[in-house]
C-alpha cells in the first residue's frame, strides 16, 4: 500500500491522543511540559505533511518552523515559572497549586 | 513492500512506542528520555515527508535545546535525595475519564482523516533539490514581518525567562 498523506496524518492524530492524556493524568508541571511537547510535535506533522502532499508548496514548512520557535519560547517562560513555583512550595504538582499570591 | 515504506513503518514505530513510553512511565527521567526518542522519529518522518531542513531543526532545537531544558527542569525540581523522581498519582476517575476522553478524540481524528475529501492537487512536481533554498525564499519575502516579530518574541521570552528564574527576585 501507497504511504499516503493519511498515514502521515494518522501518526499526528495518535501523538496528538498521546498528549492529551498525559496533559490530563499527570501531576507533575514537567510531565504536562513534556505532554504539550507531544501535542505541538502533532501539529507540525500535520503542517508539513500538507505541505509536502498538497503541491510541494513552502507554507506549511513555513507555519511548522514558527511553530517550532513558538514551542523554544514556550519551554523557556515554562520552566522559569516552574522553578519559582519550586521555590514556593517545594513540589510542582498542578493540582495543588491554588494560591495566587503566596 | 519498498525503502520508502519499510522505513516509514520503522519511525512510526519508534514515535509511536516512544511517545506512549513519554505517557506511561512513572519516572520522570525515564519520560524524558522516551522524548528524546519521539523526537528523533518526527525528524525522520520530517525527512520522508522531503522537509530536510525542517529535520534538522528539530535535532536542533528540540533535542539540542528544549530536551535539555525540560532536563535541568526535571534535576532542579526534585530533590537529588529522592528516591522517587516519579510523578505523582491521579485519582482513578482522573484516569478513567482521560482515557475515555483521549480514545474518543482518537476515533474521531481517524475518522475524520480517513473519510474527509482534501482536494488535494493530483499531480506534484517532484521536488529533487533541498527545501532550504524555496524556504528561505519564502521566509525572506512573504513572511519577512513575520520572521521579525518571531525574533522579538523570543528575545523577549528568553529575557523574561531570565527575569523569572533569577532568585530572590
Amino acid at each position: 500500500m501507497e504511504i499516503g498523506l493519511t498515514h502521515f496524518l494518522i501518526i499526528s492524530g495518535i501523538l496528538f491522543s498521546l498528549g492529551l492524556f498525559g496533559i490530563a493524568t499527570r501531576k507533575n508541571a514537567i510531565m504536562v511540559l513534556m505532554s504539550m511537547e507531544l501535542i505541538l510535535n502533532s501539529a507540525n506533522i500535520n503542517f508539513i505533511a500538507f505541505s509536502r502532499f498538497g503541491g510541494f508548496n513552502m507554507e506549511g514548512q513555513i507555519a511548522a518552523l514558527f511553530v517550532i520557535i513558538l514551542a523554544a519560547a514556550e519551554v523557556a517562560v515554562a520552566l522559569a515559572i516552574v522553578l519559582n513555583i519550586y521555590q514556593n512550595y517545594h513540589h510542582v504538582n498542578v493540582d495543588e497549586i491554588n494560591k495566587l499570591k503566596g | 513492500m519498498n525503502t520508502f515504506q519499510i522505513v516509514f513503518y520503522l519511525f512510526a514505530l519508534i514515535v509511536i512506542i516512544s511517545a506512549m513510553g513519554v505517557v506511561f512511565s512513572r519516572k520522570l527521567m525515564y519520560s524524558a528520555f522516551s522524548l528524546l526518542f519521539t523526537f528523533f522519529g518526527v525528524a525522520g518522518i520530517y525527512a520522508l515527508l522531503n522537509a530536510d531542513f525542517l529535520a534538522v531543526v528539530q535535532i536542533m532545537i528540540y533535542v539540542g535545546g528544549i530536551l535539555v531544558l525540560i532536563i535541568f527542569g526535571v534535576m532542579l525540581t526534585t530533590k537529588i535525595t529522592d528516591v522517587d523522581m516519579i510523578s505523582g498519582k491521579t485519582g482513578k476517575w482522573v484516569y478513567l475519564g482521560a482515557s475515555i476522553v483521549s480514545l474518543s478524540v482518537l476515533t474521531l481524528l481517524l475518522y475524520m482523516f480517513n473519510t474527509v475529501n482534501w482536494n488535494l492537487p493530483g499531480a506534484t512536481a517532484i521536488y529533487h533539490d533541498s527545501s532550504l533554498d524555496a524556504l528561505g525564499t519564502v521566509l525572506l519575502t512573504k513572511y519577512v514581518l513575520t520572521f521579525l516579530v518571531a525574533a522579538i518574541l523570543l528575545l523577549i521570552a528568553f529575557i523574561g525567562a531570565a527575569l523569572i528564574a533569577r532568585k530572590g527576585n
